[in-house]
């Protein structure tokens, strides 16, 4: 931390302060709506800035976060995966199929003890991972179509798993870290925390993370410098689909139950996320503390959406145009850090 | 001689500062209509800022600029544009992926009367133009795939026939022939006859002396001398530069220079018939160790394919790689890095990243010899201030973004990427590339002292001048053959320009 404070602190020395606000406009602009957004709803709403809702607030982003953090790594290295909701879904349902049901269920499952089902779940999204990395720097497929065609496969293999059933059951470990808790505190809020946390290490600390950002950064000059783009590439996608697998599992035990199209709306929520804290699309800059803010503000948003009281289908078009505002930002944030730095 | 006339374009006191770093302190600078304006100065003496105010690109600073006599502020590009000043900036500025007559129009395509753009009519009017200036392609290729001299040349066509009153070219001849930049003079020399007003950047102390009819000279942010390029000459204007003799600094290698016996050290590169698709054909050659070989040629001779084909990033279609006597194939630059293989190539935009501090540029190549799982930002900023003292990158400060160095300075990180952990065989395409006198006067020597620490060592470059001054053999690539080797002889720029 303190050596990139230094760094920082130079930073602002050489530049000025007006110029480095701008070129932090990235990570300010999300903070600023986060903050305006919980007094807006304090105010509206009694019920809203309370302890407890915090707690759920917390507890509602938590699958979100988790497959956040992968998709972070991604949208730094300047792809897309639009499979995460896919792959969540298949390795939740995954999980279940090797879980013994109950027998009104009518999947012909395969059960097995509780730490190979969820092994094996993690085998089959890492595989998915794979498949998408293969496709993406092996034959060539932009990401964006490589991941469309995923999103298409794992929702096929979910199908082949539930035939249209629900299943109920998933290992006691997966239970516990989804729906229970300890001394009040769901596990799955501390389980997307750690994995946070874990992303934020990654990405500051170590040097596949310093790889990724500067992948992200300018792809050819990566190459020029002797990095194996395609690894650190396929690297990524892999993150990404793993950690969307844990966001699966734990979201089914979460939910209580495992069937098709349980994720969907997770796919646009992580991007969202990602995007309205702040890393940018184009690769290169932002990182997990930008995912954080972006998720509480999403988190503040729909729950807060929930406390006052607006149209329910307004609040779709709400959520809409946030996400706009967010976008206009990450561009134009780019643009003038491009200014700056010319 | 120009004095009974008023200036089209005039500075006064004009001072710029980023943040910390004075760029410009109080400059002088006036333009007269059908004068060619020659600038030099070493590299961050602030040649580029300058132009980049009057371009309209840094909007703030202080001072008065007066446009013809009216004093001016430009709040954009767009703005000076309106006033009839276009620039050839020193990066590249082309757009790739769209088509050679786009950019030649860009910004005012022609467009019919509901709007929509006439290609038929902008690819013929584009392709006219261009031949005009002596460029035959295809208006419809796309820009990215030629090689990088050609899109400097487009770039430079499109801003001579925009019709401005004031051009400013930036080193636009950084990456041209000679032939080429025969043609680009007798341009400049028309236009100005016309009564164009023309400021020409450029390192290359004779071709200033050559084409332009007043010379200024830059020191540290400061107008140090203003002369008629006709009352000066080349050590008077280094020395004006540099503050030290020039004489010593560049020497202009018409007369013959003997090379010496060849390196008897191992072969540590032996490249086999390789071949590349009307680029390279049955090219074959040894660099040993503890040697400097020079491959000269004109642009599109074939040389950045051959550049590309070494470090992994380009597969030829027959041939063979043998490094340190076993053979390769690259995969990956990658696994060239890793066979101990490093290519710093001629364009600083390939292998820099713009937006990071100078030390992540600094360590990027090596980062797996720093640390194995955790960064050492620490270590690694004390490697960039090693190479940043001994290369004299300015200003000396590894945090700042590299985005903020001035041209050269950025060249001279290229190569301090490859520095702290030599590799065995070092690949430079136009390793001089923009840098002032001085600073080719110190790569010149850091690659004598790589070579004395046993590295075979590449030179690439379309300027005789930079193999000249680095190499100890010579070879000489015609369209994609090896057609002449200097080993052990006489050679001077003359017997070079013969040969290719
Ligand atoms: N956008 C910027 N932000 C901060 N500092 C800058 C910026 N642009 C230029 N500078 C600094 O201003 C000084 C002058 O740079 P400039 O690019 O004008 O040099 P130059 O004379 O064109 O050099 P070269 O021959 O290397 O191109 C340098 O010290 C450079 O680091
Ligand atoms: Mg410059």
């Amino acid at each position: 931390m303190a050596s990139s404070e230094t760094a920082l602190a130079a930073d602002r020395k050489a530049r000025g302060i007006g110029p480095f606000l701008r070129s932090q406009m990235r990570n300010i602009a999300p903070f600023l709506t986060l903050i305006f957004l919980s007094l807006f709803f304090a105010f509206a709403s009694p019920s809203f800035a309370t302890l407890d809702n915090l707690g759920n607030i917390l507890t509602q982003v938590s699958v979100t976060g988790i497959i956040a953090v992968g998709l972070t790594f991604v949208i730094l290295c300047a792809e897309i995966d639009l499979s995460i909701a896919s792959i969540a879904n298949v390795t939740g349902i995954a999980v279940a199929y090797f879980t013994l049901q109950e027998s009104y269920v009518n999947i012909a499952n395969v059960p097995l003890p509780g730490a190979v089902a969820i092994l094996l779940s993690i085998l089959l999204c890492a595989l998915l991972g794979l498949v998408n990395a293969l496709g993406l720097t092996v034959i060539g497929i932009p990401s964006f179509i490589m991941t469309l065609a995923m999103m298409q496969i794992a929702a096929g293999i979910s199908a082949l798993l539930v035939r249209g059933q629900i299943a109920y059951k998933v290992p006691s470990l997966i239970s516990t870290l989804g729906s229970g808790s300890i001394g009040g505190i769901p596990w799955i809020v501390i389980v997307a925390a750690i994995m946070l946390l874990a992303g934020h290490l990654v990405l500051t600390y170590t040097r596949f993370g310093r790889y990724v950002y500067m992948v992200g950064g300018n792809r050819e000059a990566a190459e020029y410098s002797g990095l194996n783009v395609k690894l650190i590439l396929g690297t990524v996608m892999v993150i990404s689909a793993v950690c969307s697998g844990i966001g699966g599992m734990l979201g089914v035990a979460h939910f209580g139950s495992a069937q098709q199209n349980e994720f969907d709306t997770y796919l646009l929520d992580s991007i969202a996320a990602v995007v309205v804290g702040g890393t940018s699309l184009f690769g290169g800059r932002g990182g997990i503390g930008n995912t954080i803010v972006g998720l509480f503000v999403l988190g503040v948003l729909n729950n807060g959406l929930d406390h006052v009281n607006i149209d329910s289908f307004l609040k779709i078009l709400i959520r809409g145009l946030i996400l706009l505002a967010a976008l206009v930002i990450n561009v134009y944030a780019q643009r003038l850090r491009e200014k700056t730095a010319d | 001689m120009q004095q009974a006339r008023s200036p089209i374009l005039e500075l006064q006191g004009i001072t710029k500062s980023f943040g910390g770093v004075e760029a410009l302190r109080g400059v002088d600078f006036a333009l007269y209509a059908g004068e060619i304006h020659g600038l030099v100065g070493e590299n961050g003496a602030g040649k580029s800022t300058l132009m980049k105010i009057i371009a309209g690109v840094h909007p703030e600073f202080s001072g008065r600029f007066l446009v013809n006599g009216q004093e001016t502020r430009f709040r954009s590009a767009r703005d000076a544009h309106a006033a009839g000043i276009a620039m050839v900036h020193q990066e590249l500025s082309v757009a790739p992926d769209l088509t050679v007559a786009e950019n030649v129009f860009l910004g005012n395509q022609p467009t019919n009367r509901l709007g929509i753009v006439q290609w038929r009519r902008m690819a013929r009017e584009a392709g006219e133009q261009l031949a005009r200036f002596g460029i035959n392609v295809d208006p419809m290729s796309r820009l990215g795939d030629l090689p990088i001299g050609l899109q400097q040349l487009i770039e430079i066509a499109r801003v001579l026939f925009s019709g401005a009153r004031i051009v400013i070219l930036d080193e636009p001849t950084s990456a041209l022939s000679p032939p080429e930049v025969e043609r680009l003079f007798t341009t400049l020399r028309r236009l100005r006859d016309e009564g164009t007003g023309i400021v020409f950047i450029s390192h290359f102390i004779e071709d200033i002396l050559r084409v332009s009819d007043t010379v200024t000279v830059f020191r540290n942010g400061r107008k140090v001398a203003e002369t008629a390029s006709a009352a000066t000459t080349k050590g008077a204007l280094i020395e004006a530069m540099i503050g030290r003799g020039g004489e010593v600094l560049e020497h202009s290698y018409t007369d013959d220079l003997s090379l010496p016996k060849p390196s008897d050290g191992p072969v540590v590169l032996k490249v086999d018939q390789l071949s590349l698709a009307r680029s390279l054909q049955d090219v074959s050659f040894e660099a040993r160790a503890g040697e400097v070989l020079g491959i000269y040629g004109f642009m599109g001779c074939g040389q950045q394919e051959l550049s590309r084909i070494l470090f992994g990033k380009l597969k030829p279609d027959s041939g063979a790689l043998i490094v340190d006597g076993a053979a390769k194939s690259f995969a990956s630059t990658a696994a060239a890095r890793r066979a101990g293989v490093a290519l710093v190539p001629e364009s600083r935009r390939a292998m820099l990243f713009h937006q990071e501090p100078v030390y992540k540029n600094v360590s990027i190549s090596i980062l797996d010899r720093i640390s194995a799982l955790l960064l050492k930002p620490a270590r690694e900023r004390e490697i960039a201030k090693h190479q940043v003292e001994q290369l004299q990158i300015r200003p000396p400060v590894v945090a700042l973004d590299l985005g903020m160095l001035s041209g050269g300075n950025q060249q001279k990180v290229a190569l301090a990427k490859w520095l702290t952990y030599p590799p065995k065989l070092l690949v430079l395409c136009e390793p001089t590339r923009g840098m002032d006198v001085g600073a080719k006067n110190d790569v010149i020597n850091i690659v004598r002292d790589l070579r004395a620490r046993g590295l075979a060592i590449i030179v690439l470059s379309t300027e005789p001048e930079t193999v000249l001054s680095l190499a100890d053999r010579i070879l000489v690539l015609k369209r994609g053959a090896l057609v002449r080797e200097f080993t052990n002889e006489p050679v001077s720029k003359d017997r070079l320009l013969e040969a290719a």
